[in-house]
């Protein structure tokens, strides 16, 4: 019963969103009010449609209904009942059920939140988001329905991967979507410029709240997963450049720019069509990104099972969308003039230089992701590209990058002298350097991480300077100082925090740049000395789980011959999948991490690798201190509603 | 099917074979040259871990024959040329630099001057504000007295 | 207003994504075709040693076992082509291509294997219970012999013509259609 109500959800959101795609772009080209009006009441039926099939399917998945085909590949009745109701999204066809409800949220969001737009644009940008939806549900309808049923009903489910069984995994799809999706809704807002044939500095502002929203939940989303490999995968690798990982990096990249483009449109009316493009072009990411990993031309652990004619589905829709996108962006923006004269040296063109580089960036990662693939397709031979390319890529490029950051929130707009703006990073400047000599001395000249200390220093004391310069504290005096700060737009504020935390990531990788590790084989009551703690080893023994058998370590850890804590890394097979996955113990002060794997065990004893990973916790906090200040930016009522340019908003609807 | 089978060749491997201090060098620095190299060793049977990252027994097979190669005397090249001699240019993480490859690692020369030259264009191309007209010049005039 | 510049090239310029994401489609499409036929593996690695004799080497027999060891000298001057077949007692694919290999044996097809990181005893059994195909077993506990053929996991089936040069590698379990699809045909073309 219940998924045969899931399954009628999902084709009444249909077809609420083929309405919605119709009637009000219908209503836009011809300044129909009441159908561009529809628009809103439809979103909000194709949300609650959808939400409706998501609920029938996690239902499905908590009481274990093994008549559904979905939930019999994917769960088993011994599962811990979180991860049965997260298992909802851990495979192909309930993640694009999760992937379509993000997208008619954001739906409804932009008819709710959205209220301020012209009613042109809004009508505009509901149709775009409705037609990207209709796409979809077709795709699940068609190729991927999650209530195809079983009959008779199997005894059991056949397991899940025991990799998805954890808390960090089981979350990071929500909010990666949320990230993912969002791209939608900025894609939505250009495309709907480019069929309006104007984009105007309103525009810039209607679409940055977006675009910042989005921004900040792929953060959080990468981030999450980044901390996941971390912790799961064994080895205290935090980025492999895999080419999933970079499939959520190439969008954030252009996210990142777009946030930044935004702004020069919207104060400056200048860099309209790299903007449009840049919106374009973070969905076109998004969505080459949701191919890459369902259709099996990768190889890769995060790959769903392959299936090359959904693989055919996607890449139509791609063509569709973005291949529509792009021809009348090529149709459309010839007619746009740029506008907006501005030095080189300046505000604008420190925001292009943050442009080029993010692109390249994303430039190198594409090719580098895609290279692989094209290169067997065309001339039979097999390469790698792995973290070595990767890393020795992307460095010249991203060096100038952090380097500008510091620089470019102080330089005024228009036009600026560089000199008077380098005199008052003074300070900042010397504490980087300071931090990379105090570095280089300390760790026995090691020179990249050093630079990363160096380079994290500058941007957060660049972000520092640039509140201080504006409330004018070393200039008049603390109290007019704190009243400045009070009335400092909060948008200068998340932009400063945003900055810094990338600082703070900086720092992390610099601190991981320096750790260490031991391998020691210990039998019970031995110890080995490292990271200036003495590691006991207990002993090993069984420790059952709910669906699976493990075996656990006791170590414990002493500080001058006293115990101070003890850590109890695992070794954990689960039955139904036949994979044993390696549980290893963490322990943080924020400053560092030690990361105890247990290996081997032979004849009673056990083979440890232990870890000191100096400032690991920073690269996560970073970027949720990044995440933060994007919130505090969109706090800002300026930001949400675009305040100022309300006028010319109403003069242009 | 097929992932089952792939998943069975992994198994045993995954199973078996394990890190052991016995593995390692004696000579740090010496074992450390060992781990750069074999950072950039993929190994084979994983989703594109490095052979430091591995449990696989091959990836301890060929932590082995690394590190019996450098106390041989062997220089990095030669190592990295042993296992691409077997194994192809696949095994090695970083590209080795060919004719196929030149594209992939100019990328980063090629995306800076393309968008170098777009913004070149840009600025050739910008429309300044319409010069003021005779009426305008003149109001202008008489504002600033 | 003022001459834009020359409107053809900014059109060009500003269609180049459109060129640039339809070039990645036909690309993408290509690839999807070649999954669903079979020219197109990005989980298959070519072997470094096509075209190539493979490296020499002396395998011992394995224990117990009346088959002569296998060592490059063997592979020379050959009357016929032969498969070279990596396996191992504890390896399941190698289970479920076993029968395949019986076939070819029976059809007098010369299969020499190796033994790869196996005991002599384990190896014998699982032999004696599923059939023996081979006419030359040569035994590499430590799997060293195994690398240096680029062999990264079991079972690996190689072809060599009669001048002792590799063909063909396939990883994975021989079935009955790469069999006759793949291997038939190789073997009347290099008789």
């Amino acid at each position: 019963m219940i998924p045969e109500l899931g399954h009628f959800a999902l084709a009444m959101a249909l077809a609420f969103c083929a309405a919605q795609m119709v009637l009000p772009m219908l209503g836009a080209s011809t300044r129909d009010a009441r159908m561009m009006a529809a628009g809103q009441p439809l979103a909000n039926a194709a949300m609650l449609s959808v939400l409706v099939a998501f609920i029938c399917l996690a239902t499905s998945y908590a009481v274990n209904d093994t008549s559904v085909a979905n939930v019999v590949q994917n769960s088993h009745s011994d599962k811990p009942m979180i991860y049965k109701i997260t298992g909802t999204w851990g495979n192909h066809e309930g993640s694009m059920v999760l992937w379509v409800l993000v997208l008619t949220l954001c739906g409804a969001a932009v008819a709710a939140f959205g209220r301020e737009l012209p009613s042109v644009l809004q009508a505009r940008v509901l149709g775009v988001l409705g037609a990207i939806a209709t796409g979809f549900l077709l795709f699940i309808l068609f190729t991927s329905n999650p209530f195809d049923r079983m009959w008779p009903p199997a005894p059991d489910g056949q397991g899940l991967n025991p990799l998805l069984q954890d808390f960090g995994l089981a979350v990071h799809p929500p909010l990666l979507y949320l990230g993912y999706v969002g791209t939608a809704v900025t894609f939505a807002f250009a495309v709907a410029a480019l069929i309006e044939g104007r984009v105007d500095a309103a525009w810039g502002a209607w679409v940055r709240p977006w675009a910042l929203a989005s921004w900040a939940f792929l953060t959080c989303g990468i981030a999450l997963g980044s901390w996941w490999a971390y912790y799961e995968l064994g080895w205290g690798g935090y980025w492999f450049w895999d080419p999933v990982e970079n499939s959520s990096l190439l969008p954030w990249l252009a996210s990142t720019a777009l946030l930044h483009s935004a702004i020069v449109v919207e104060k400056r009316g200048a860099l309209k069509i790299w903007t449009v493009l840049l919106a374009l072009l973070a969905f076109a990411l998004s969505m080459l990104g949701t191919f890459l990993v369902r259709s099996g031309v990768l190889n890769s652990v995060h790959t769903f099972a392959a299936d090359p004619a959904r693989g055919v589905f996607i890449l139509a829709m791609l063509g569709f969308y973005i291949g529509g996108a792009f021809a009348l962006f090529a149709w459309r923006a010839p007619a746009m003039v740029p506008q907006g004269v501005f030095a080189p040296i300046s505000r604008e063109g420190a925001l292009v230089l943050n442009n080029l580089l993010l692109c390249c960036i994303a430039a190198v990662v594409l090719v580098g992701t895609l290279y692989p693939l094209f290169l067997d397709l065309v001339a039979g031979r097999m390469i790698s590209v792995g973290p070595p390319f990767f890393n020795l890529a992307t460095l010249p490029l991203a060096l100038p990058l952090i380097a500008a950051m510091a620089l470019g929130p102080l330089l005024p707009w228009k036009r600026a002298a560089l000199w008077p703006v380098i005199q008052r990073l003074w300070w900042a400047a010397l504490i980087a350097l300071g931090g990379f000599g105090v570095a280089l001395a300390l760790t026995g000249a090691k020179f990249w991480p050093a630079l990363g200390f160096g380079l994290g220093l500058w941007l957060i004391a660049g972000a520092a300077t640039d509140i201080v310069d504006r409330i004018g504290l070393f200039r008049q005096g603390a109290r007019i100082a704190l009243a400045r700060a009070k009335n400092l737009p909060r948008s200068a504020w998340g932009a400063a925090i945003a900055h810094a935390g990338m600082g703070v990531t900086a720092l992390g990788i610099a601190g991981m740049g320096l750790a260490t590790e031991t391998l020691v084989a210990l039998n019970p009551g031995q110890s080995a000395r490292f990271a200036g703690y003495e590691w006991r080893f207990d002993g090993v023994r069984d420790a059952p789980g709910p669906n699976f058998t493990a075996r656990r370590a006791d170590v414990s850890v002493l500080i001058e011959g006293q115990v101070a804590f003890v850590m109890t890394p695992a070794r954990r097979t689960f039955p139904v999948g036949r994979m044993t996955t390696t549980e290893a113990a963490i322990r943080t002060n924020l400053m560092r991490d030690l990361y105890l794997v247990l290996g081997e065990e032979r004849d009673g004893g056990a083979v440890l690798r232990i870890h000191h990973n100096p400032l690991a916790p920073w690269i996560w906090l970073g970027a949720y201190i990044m995440a933060l200040g994007a919130g505090v930016s969109l706090s800002d009522r300026r930001v949400r509603v675009a305040a100022p340019n309300r006028r010319s908003a109403a003069a242009a609807a | 099917m097929r992932r089952l089978v792939f998943a069975a060749l992994l198994a045993p491997g995954l199973a078996l074979a394990a890190f052991l201090p016995s593995d390692r060098l004696a000579d740090p620095a010496a074992e450390e040259r060992a781990q750069s190299i074999g950072r950039e060793v993929r190994c084979m049977v994983c989703q594109g871990q490095s052979i430091e990252d591995s449990d696989a027994d091959l990836a301890r097979d060929l932590r082995r024959i690394i590190r019996e190669r450098l106390q041989a005397g062997d220089d990095d090249g030669s190592i990295r040329g042993y296992l691409q001699n077997r194994y192809g240019d696949f095994i090695l993480l970083r590209p080795p630099f060919s004719l196929a490859t030149g594209l992939l690692w100019s990328t980063p020369l090629l995306a800076l001057l393309f968008g170098l030259f777009l913004i070149r264009r840009r600025r050739a191309v910008v429309v300044p504000a319409a010069p003021l007209t005779p009426e305008e010049r003149a109001r202008l005039d008489q504002l600033s007295g | 207003m003022s001459d834009l510049a020359p409107r053809p090239r900014r059109r060009l310029l500003l269609a180049a994504p459109l060129g640039v994401a339809a070039l990645g489609g036909l690309g993408f499409w290509y690839m999807l075709s070649g999954l669903q036929n079979g020219s197109f593996n990005p989980r298959g690695v070519p072997s470094a040693l096509l075209g190539r004799t493979p490296p020499d080497f002396a395998l011992p027999p394995v224990e117990g076992m009346s088959h002569p060891g296998l060592s490059s000298a063997d592979l020379r001057g050959l009357a016929r082509p032969v498969l070279v077949n990596f396996w191992a007692s504890w390896c399941v694919p190698c289970i479920i291509e076993h029968p395949q290999l019986m076939a070819l044996q029976a059809e007098g097809v010369p299969i020499f294997g190796v033994s790869y990181k196996d005991r002599a005893e384990d190896a014998r059994q699982f032999l004696s219970r599923r059939g023996d195909p081979f006419t030359r077993l040569g035994a590499d506990p430590p799997g060293r012999v195994a690398i240096d053929w680029g062999v990264y996991g079991v079972p690996e089936t190689y072809l060599l013509d009669r001048q002792g040069i590799i063909r063909w590698r396939y990883a994975g379990p021989v079935t009955a259609e790469i069999m006759n699809e793949d291997i038939k045909p190789l073997l009347r073309r290099h008789a």
